[in-house]
């Protein structure tokens, strides 16, 4: 496939109220296996889905968060998480499950327009 | 580029709009469609973040949706148009980028 | 332009089917092409053949299979999705030992390698459904 988009997902959603979050990663592993440049951005409650010490297995659900770690095996390197979403849902950094680049709400607007196809997840 | 918002909840159903509104860009557009369109209603709270950013930013209602819902020409704010779905294509096409806040 | 169109919800369960419904006929009619639909999560319904609405509502499958036929839309409905939520494709029901197909004429099953291929042929990508 010769074409090479950048695609921008948008994750707004927490982790284990449906299958919205899984089937989310799936599209964006694929699109990663399809060599196409691949960026992450967890804003409002999608903040959730990268909150460490999850246990899902309580609710007989499956564990989703360590995906993310993986995320590098597949060239998809930025990560990118709104500080505010984060301080309105009173979560530190640190309960996060990996290192994430931070960007300001005010600065979304400058990720999204550079991007080819962005995906509201 | 600017982009294309949609959003489809009202106001109630989802804090989609105000989540819309905080990221937009400047010259970025916004469409009301489906339940989204009753945050346009002239007399409701629930229209204060479209006044907040009037004039500046502009929005559209999808009309079959307010027909639909009863919702009169005259009830839709000030400043908001309305497009019916060749118009919401035509933003389609103008547009690069299309945002979907539900 | 080319349009490439994602759809999230079930008939019933939001009212995006309907609207991507319409945008889609709107675009056809504005002389515009549409890459290909694809259904994901709970969109998958949209593809349930067994769907019979009263004869005074919108056919909420027919009419995709009517689009399909006419226009000659693709109609992809995510393998995975589907087979989550127990819909299958003719080849599907018979590796499973199923009696018949679950899915509506003019869809056909397939993987996520065709949502991105879509987004890639097209020039623009809405979702629909939340």
């Amino acid at each position: 496939m010769p074409v090479r988009k950048s695609f921008l997902f948008i994750l707004r959603r927490p982790p284990h109220g449906g299958i919205h979050a899984q089937e989310a990663l799936d599209i964006i592993l694929t699109t990663a296996a399809f060599d196409q440049t691949v960026r992450l951005l967890f804003i409002d409650d999608g903040v959730f889905q990268l909150q460490r010490d999850q246990r899902p297995e309580t609710i007989d659900f499956k564990h989703i968060a360590p995906i993310f770690g993986a995320l590098e095996l597949y060239d998809i390197e930025e990560l990118w998480v709104e500080e505010e979403s984060l301080r309105e849902r009173g979560i530190k950094v640190e309960r996060l499950i990996m290192p994430v680049r931070l960007v300001a709400r005010c600065d979304l607007a400058a990720l999204m327009e550079v991007q080819d196809v962005v995906v509201s997840c | 580029m600017p982009a294309l918002h949609v959003v489809c909840r009202s106001p109630q159903e989802s804090q989609a709009l105000t989540q819309c509104l905080t990221r937009a860009g400047e010259g970025d557009v916004v469409l009301l469609s489906e339940n989204g369109v009753y945050a346009a209603l002239v007399d409701s709270v629930a229209s204060a973040p479209i006044r907040a950013e009037s004039p500046q930013r502009v929005v559209y209602v999808l009309m079959p949706d307010c027909e639909a819902r009863g919702i009169l020409a005259e009830e839709i704010l000030p400043g908001v148009a309305a497009v019916d779905y060749d118009g919401f294509v035509d933003l389609a096409v103008r547009f690069p980028i299309i945002h979907c806040w539900s | 332009m080319k349009f490439a169109i994602q759809i999230n919800s079930a008939p019933y369960q939001t009212q995006g089917s309907d609207t991507a419904f319409q945008f889609i006929r709107a675009a056809l009619r504005n002389g515009h092409e549409i890459v290909r639909v694809f259904f994901y999560h709970e969109g998958v319904y949209n593809g349930l053949g067994y769907a019979m609405p009263p004869d005074d509502e919108r056919p909420v499958v027919k009419r995709w299979s009517d689009l399909a036929r006419e226009h000659g839309i693709d109609l992809v409905i995510c393998i995975s999705a589907a087979q989550r939520r127990g819909l299958l494709s003719r080849e599907e029901a018979v590796r499973v030992g199923k009696a018949d197909t679950d899915l509506a004429e003019g869809f056909r099953i397939a993987g996520l390698g065709l949502w991105v291929e879509a987004c890639l042929n097209a020039d623009r990508f809405l979702i629909f459904g939340g």
